[in-house]
């Protein structure tokens, strides 16, 4: 299998996680489900760092980020296909 | 040869149980024998001294966490023989009974009415002794399945949810159900996963005594004290720069270090030995991985596999501990504190059950003598947990 650039743990998930250094923005990325090993191509929308999250689909405020197929947190500023998925846009919904 | 029958090469001890290392101990009862006991350790070769900070004016609950820490290290199948020294006799008499039951060679010294001269010079003439006849002792054909394996992972970032996590996961899955110990612990970072944490329980009645744990946890910690949503400590700042950006996200990562398979049987307190057979525990400690790694070597556990994302360099200094890693960057960078690499399950050149086999490789390397990173670049971390301030 060619290497991917990002891994999605569950067919319900709206993030992945990117897994090469040096991804930039406009990388037409191979995308590979882990559940199932099923892929997609996707391009991405900014320069993330190994390790971080890129959505999937369009989101906005109040949404729920699922990874794992779980509840990871809510929204909290819009975020488009393909962009980053931090701190600056993903909070808790603990605590 | 069969996972089942495989065999490794191990200290059995006097109550049956199998050790990996043959250490000699030194174990300060309190803070303030820590020097005679590092006087010691530097004077007899083959021993080591464990000091820490605490062991003075506790009680209570906090009082029975310290003495049942103390006597599970040096009870301990990886220690062959303890000295125990303390700055008075009473507690140090109740610490040396205690590891006197596990059946093996223990001795014990005050520096009240001696000073530490007079204690050091007599603690060192025992402890001589005590490693020649360690260093006497051969290693025997024990079976792998038999060990007591612990787990924790440590500056977590993505990648260990998406592989070095699930390699200890499929370790336990194929080991727990041929007769291995297992323990995962970390109370709060279950937080954002407790309901699948529960689910994992074998009974109703372990899975309510699990919810307890972990509501108290939030009652009288994070509740009590807190002043923020806590998203500056966790996840930590290692954390949200290996990209992990929720308590939740970090939660299901940690989980996944129990496989999909296995139930656990019991819910330790911390440093409490399993006491319902050969099984997974949960154990309530602390998601700091010195704390942790110290509660569960005091338990009884002999090695501890610990997943790494962004490169956490822990060590014991009685439980050998196994660093993997998921994270190419981090194998890239922090080699030296590497055990195993499973970084090639990102580039899908590896799957989670072949990581598991090289796991249990390193596992059974280990038992048998080869130092781990952290052994063979010194990392001694041994952190009492505290409960409460002391009187």
């Amino acid at each position: 299998m060619a290497k991917p650039h990002l891994l999605v743990h569950d067919r319900k998930d709206n993030v992945g996680v990117v897994v090469v250094e040096d991804l930039g923005p406009g990388t037409a990325m191979l995308v590979v489900v882990t559940e199932d090993d099923s892929d997609f191509r996707m391009t991405s929308a900014a320069a993330v760092p190994i390790g971080h999250k890129i959505a999937l689909c369009d989101l906005k405020v109040g949404d729920t980020v699922i990874k794992y197929g779980e509840d990871i947190g809510k929204v909290v500023a819009p975020i488009a296909k393909g962009e980053h998925v931090h701190t600056h846009n993903l909070k808790t919904k603990r605590w | 040869m069969t996972l089942a029958t495989r065999k490794i090469w191990g200290y059995r001890r006097e109550n049956g149980r199998i050790g990996v290392r043959n250490h000699v101990a030194i174990l300060p009862l309190d803070d303030i024998s820590n020097a005679a006991c590092e006087a010691v350790a530097a004077h007899i070769q083959g021993t080591i001294a464990l000091p820490h900070a605490y062991g003075r004016l506790q009680f209570g609950d906090d009082l029975e966490l310290h003495f049942r820490t103390m006597i599970g290290t040096g009870a301990n199948p990886n220690v062959a023989a303890c000295v125990v020294i303390g700055i008075e006799g009473g507690w140090t008499e109740k610490v040396v009974a205690g590891i006197a039951k596990a059946g093996k060679p223990v001795a014990g010294f005050f520096i009240e009415g001696h000073g530490d001269i007079a204690t050091v010079a007599a603690a060192s003439r025992k402890a001589k002794e005590f490693v020649h006849w360690a260093s006497e002792k051969v290693r025997e054909e024990c079976l792998l399945s038999d060990l007591w394996v612990a787990a924790k992972c440590g500056e977590s970032d993505t990648t260990t949810g998406l592989a070095s996590c699930p390699t200890v996961g499929s370790m336990y899955d194929k080991l727990v159900p041929l007769g291995l110990y297992g323990c995962f612990g970390e109370t709060s970072e279950l937080t954002g996963a407790e309901h699948l944490a529960a689910a994992r329980a074998s009974s109703p009645e372990i899975k309510a005594k699990f919810m307890k744990t972990w509501q108290a946890y939030q009652d009288d910690v994070i509740e009590a004290h807190k002043t923020s949503d806590l998203s500056d400590s966790q996840p930590t700042k290692g954390n949200i720069a290996g990209g992990l950006t929720t308590i939740e996200e970090k939660a299901l990562g940690n989980l996944e270090k129990i496989g999909k398979k296995i139930k656990y049987i019991d819910v330790l307190g911390p440093a409490e030995a399993p006491a319902r057979g050969n099984g997974l525990y949960f154990m309530d400690t602390s998601s700091a991985a010195a704390e942790c790694c110290t509660l569960q070597a005091a338990a009884g556990y002999v090695i501890h596999v610990f997943p790494t994302g962004q490169g956490n360099v822990i060590g014991n200094p009685i439980m050998p501990v196994i660093k993997l890693t998921g994270n190419p960057l981090t194998v890239r960078l922090m080699s030296e504190h590497i055990d195993v690499d499973v970084s090639g399950i990102v580039r899908r050149e590896m799957t989670i059950d072949q990581a598991g086999d090289l796991l249990i490789e390193m596992i059974a390397k280990t038992a048998n003598g080869r130092l781990t990173a952290a052994e063979a670049l010194g990392h001694r971390e041994f952190v009492m947990t505290k409960l409460y301030r002391s009187a």
